[in-house]
């Protein structure tokens, strides 16, 4: 029973959702929660405006439920098989991120700097979440997939431009985590 | 009752990344700084499952649940885009720790600061989607 508490092992993580994107993939659907971000735009009327957003988003509608059942799995997980051990990270990034003002995770997924209660509060903060999720949107609708779409399901069928797409991923993530993020912290 | 496959599908993913802790902000800042081998081996182990996965759907031609040939969608041939749009993704991934998937997971879990990254995420979505043709591709 212990494991279901435990930080899940990279190489049970990994091949489950190597599962998750092939058994999508045998439901006749292409792993891919970028695609949501689309429609949910396409769902308030702005096709009558925009070209992208002109498509009948009821199509996906297996997709919203795909993202709600994920939801509902991550309160699932954190709220009944959460323990304090969780989210042992290395020592020496807990220190690097101290120097920053940034909290030890404590066994918590989020920081308090970046997620707690009191960003309501702070301008900085708002400005920095909304600035996150903006390049997020814009860029994972630009390369036409993020994560799932790209470094999963597209690397899965040897696909070269998603090659390209992760190295980029990869070259975006360098330059925040190293050179911007202490500038904000 | 069609769509309770896709519900479990999600439920298990959702559990899935957050057991994993993929799902958190420590993890993506801690993969960055290369000081953990955890989210490279997560990525590795998923994308060589999928590799192994669409090789043996392809060579045996097997079928979807409905009896209809598996087709995999192929990415468009572009440049522009994917290192562009990519760049921007890697900024937003590294600065608030979470991909598109995360983002709704960490909303079901109760994090609602996150609900701000995901209106951030839909602006930047309308911006692509406002600005797509006049952007490089």
């Amino acid at each position: 029973m212990e494991i279901f508490f435990q930080t899940w092992p990279w190489y049970v993580s990994g091949f489950l959702i190597g599962m998750v994107m092939l058994l999508l993939t045998y439901l006749g659907k292409n792993f891919g929660m970028s695609t949501n971000l689309q429609s949910l735009c396409s769902m308030t009327g702005l096709g009558k405006r925009f070209e992208y957003f002109d498509f009948d988003w009821r199509e996906n509608r297996w997709n919203y439920v795909v993202v709600l059942g994920a939801m509902v799995g991550g309160f699932v997980a954190v709220h009944f098989m959460s323990d304090p051990s969780n989210v042992a990270i290395n020592p020496k990034t807990i220190a690097q991120l101290s120097q920053m003002g940034i909290d030890a995770p404590n066994g918590q997924l989020m920081p308090q700097a970046l997620f707690g209660e009191q960003i309501w509060q702070s301008p900085k903060s708002i400005l920095i979440l909304l600035g996150g999720g903006i390049l997020i949107g814009f860029g994972t609708r630009y390369a036409g997939g993020c994560t799932s779409g790209h470094a999963i399901s597209g690397l899965s069928n040897l696909q070269l431009p998603s090659l390209k797409a992760v190295i980029a991923f990869f070259i975006g993530g360098l330059i925040m985590s190293h050179f911007l993020l202490p500038l904000f912290f | 009752m069609k769509l309770l496959k896709y519900f479990l599908v999600g439920f298990f993913f959702g559990i899935v990344l957050t057991k994993s802790e993929a799902v958190s902000w420590y993890r993506i800042y801690e993969m960055f700084q290369f000081q953990s081998f955890h989210m490279y081996g997560i990525i590795g182990v998923a994308v060589a499952t999928g590799i192994i996965g669409v090789q043996i759907i392809k060579r045996k031609n097997i079928k979807d649940i409905d009896g209809f040939p598996i087709e995999i969608q192929e990415k468009p041939k572009d440049n522009a885009r994917y290192w562009l749009g990519g760049i921007s993704f890697g900024l937003g991934w590294a600065l608030v720790g979470s991909c598109p998937g995360p983002i709704f997971i960490l909303i079901g879990a109760g994090f609602l600061p996150v609900i701000i990254v995901l209106i951030g995420a839909l602006i930047g979505t309308i911006i692509y989607g406002a600005l797509k043709s006049k952007l490089p591709h």
